[in-house]
């Protein structure tokens, strides 16, 4: 039984009157690829908020090794292990692509590597996820899917143990998304890094994540096994739902 | 080539230059030496309208606590300064907590600098109000004091300017070569993202506030020692801010040697406006500076110096072209 990692204690976030996330649980064992999922608005990119500490709790807890993390500001939540990337990537565009990547293995380590130090991981990071590492390499001209990249690189380079990757951004395509889905696991595989995977759809989450939590209005409704979660009926029923209501506004947009 | 130039600017006060054009090339060097302090920050998206209380702080804490006290400027200087770093860590701290950032950023600090004025007025039995102050003088028959910072000579004064303009200049490269500065343009970029790779956005903007505010102060004890006057328009409040902004915006503020060009634009401009119109307009330079920032803005964001500079690499380019 591997140990635990991570471990959301009903967790939970208003915003003034509405609740965002509530009372959301789960664990994450070490060497994990957990999938959370659930519709448009449930609640998945603020619970990332939440655990890298870009937002503070309104109530419940976050142990990261049985310590408590919620609450802390994100440069601290950094430096405990944790590295997260955007859902709608957020590059410092004036920067090059090593310099963005070297600023979070310089800054983003409990103890501070030398500069050159920090240059050879960022380009390491660059080079896992196959991107350009020559200095000359600059963010403009990325396309959606090397933002992607360089969000995943930026966030390997602080050397986390926990790595929270919010994937759920339209505009990959079925091959891009494969790719993604195996640049995930082969580092789970390789550096034993422990994964949250966000999605909202589930094809090809499913091939590579060990369990699952699906959210829907800020709740838990269901966690398990992919196959598992996926006969799940409350599962189908959001999922369900969703697509009819995507069908509708299709159908409404066409004969409109 | 540098060097050669440099040795030329230091020696030409003995070949046999006037007074005026030393006092003006003296004065050029000391502002030239604020506008490079407040681009430490203005240049990494802190925008400051509040320096004018850094420099203000430098002037008349030295000058009073001679006045007043027999206090050596040895003694005042690192008070003025101490008594700077609080005040940028009063004023920092919160803004840079809650995120408060460009137009609000440069709202607050606004307030700071015409705080300050007022605060000069206010005590006006201490400061001397708004007809300003005068050190009391130590060269009564000597022609210079060490003890109290006065020297009748203009040289002594350019050799020592130029070497505070040196330092600042020096200061300007370390920043500019070391892994904050690329923090700081990060965190201007996108500030979240750069907290979530583990930098601590207010310590590294406070830092680099502080270390702003200190370089302002010093030159603010500069301008009071030289001058031998200040007076709250000229040292703080609104106006002076604004000066800085325009002229390291009119000098440009990503070069290094920029902010120093613009000193020298301002003050040709200022003793242009004098000579034309006389002193009768008050605040006169005031509008033409406003009217100015509002067209370099628009035609030459990145100043005097950023668009040569910029103009030569594009003929460098061109001619490897060819
Ligand atoms: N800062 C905020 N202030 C107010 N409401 C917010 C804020 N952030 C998120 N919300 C709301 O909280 C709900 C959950 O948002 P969240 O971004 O977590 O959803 P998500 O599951 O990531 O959705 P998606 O799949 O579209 O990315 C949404 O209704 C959203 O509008
Ligand atoms: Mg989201």
């Amino acid at each position: 039984m591997p140990s635990r990692l991570l471990s959301v204690h009903d967790l939970t976030k208003a915003f003034g009157g509405f609740i965002a996330v509530n009372r959301v649980s789960f664990d994450v064992a070490e060497g994990e690829i957990l999938g959370l999922i659930g519709p448009n608005g449930s609640g998945k990119s603020t619970t990332f908020n939440l655990i890298a500490g870009a937002l503070a709790p309104s109530a419940g807890s976050i142990r990261l090794r049985e310590r408590e993390i919620g609450g802390l500001y994100a440069n601290r939540v950094a430096h405990l292990g944790v590295g997260r990337t955007y859902q709608i990537p957020r590059p410092f565009r004036k920067l090059s692509l090593v310099e963005n990547v070297a600023l979070a293995a310089y800054y983003g380590q409990a103890g501070q590597p030398s500069r050159e130090r920090a240059y050879q991981q960022a380009r390491d990071a660059l080079e896992l996820v196959k991107l350009p590492s020559e200095d000359a390499a600059r963010v403009d001209g990325l396309g959606a899917a090397g933002l992607k990249k360089l969000e995943l690189a930026r966030a390997l380079a602080t050397q986390p143990q926990l790595l929270l990757a919010d994937e759920s951004l339209g505009g990959l395509d079925e091959q891009e998304m494969n790719q993604a889905a195996d640049m995930l696991s082969g580092i789970r595989d390789r550096r034993g890094i422990t994964i949250i995977w966000v999605e909202h759809i589930m094809g090809a989450l499913m091939r590579v994540v060990d369990r699952c939590v699906v959210l829907d209005h800020g709740e838990v409704i269901a966690q398990g096994k992919p196959q598992e979660v996926a006969h799940d009926p409350k599962v189908i029923e959001v999922y369900l739902g969703t697509d009819a209501r995507q069908l509708q506004s299709d159908i409404a947009a066409r004969t409109g | 080539m540098k060097y050669a130039a440099l040795a030329l600017l230091a020696a030409a006060p003995l070949l046999g230059m006037g007074n005026y054009p030393l006092h003006l090339l003296i004065l050029c060097l000391l502002w030239a030496c604020v506008y490079t302090s407040w681009s430490v920050m203005g240049r990494l998206g802190m925008v400051s309208f509040g320096h004018g209380a850094f420099m203000g702080i430098g002037a008349y804490v030295v000058v009073m606590g001679w006045n007043h006290y027999g206090l050596s400027p040895w003694i005042g200087t690192p008070i003025a300064l101490a008594l700077a770093a609080a005040v940028a860590f009063l004023i920092g701290y919160p803004c840079f907590r809650f995120k408060i950032v460009g137009h609000y950023f440069a709202l607050v600090t606004l307030a700071l600098s015409e705080v300050t004025r007022l605060i000069i007025v206010a005590l006006r039995d201490q400061t001397g109000g708004s007809l300003g102050v005068t050190p009391k003088t130590a060269l009564a028959d000597v022609s210079y004091s060490l003890n109290a910072l006065q020297f009748s000579s203009k040289l002594v004064w350019f050799y020592v300017i130029l070497a505070f303009w040196l330092g600042g200049l020096w200061i300007w490269k370390k920043v500019d070569e070391s892994m904050g500065r690329l923090a700081l343009e990060a965190i201007s970029q996108e500030e979240d993202a750069a907290a979530s790779i583990g930098i601590n956005v207010t310590k590294l903007k406070l830092g680099v506030t502080i270390l702003s505010a200190l370089m302002t102060c010093m030159g603010g004890v500069l301008y009071a020692q030289y001058q031998l006057y200040v007076n709250p328009d000229t040292v703080s409040g609104i106006g002076i801010s604004l000066q800085m902004v325009f002229g390291v915006i009119a000098g440009g503020m990503f070069v290094r040697l920029g902010p120093t060009v613009g000193a020298a634009f301002t003050l040709l401009l200022a003793e242009g406006l004098r000579l034309w119109f006389g002193n009768q307009y008050h605040g006169l330079d005031l509008t033409v500076y406003g009217l100015m920032l509002v067209l370099f803005i628009i035609y030459m964001p990145k100043g005097i110096l950023g668009a040569a500079s910029g103009a030569l690499e594009k003929r460098r380019m061109v001619r490897a072209g060819a």
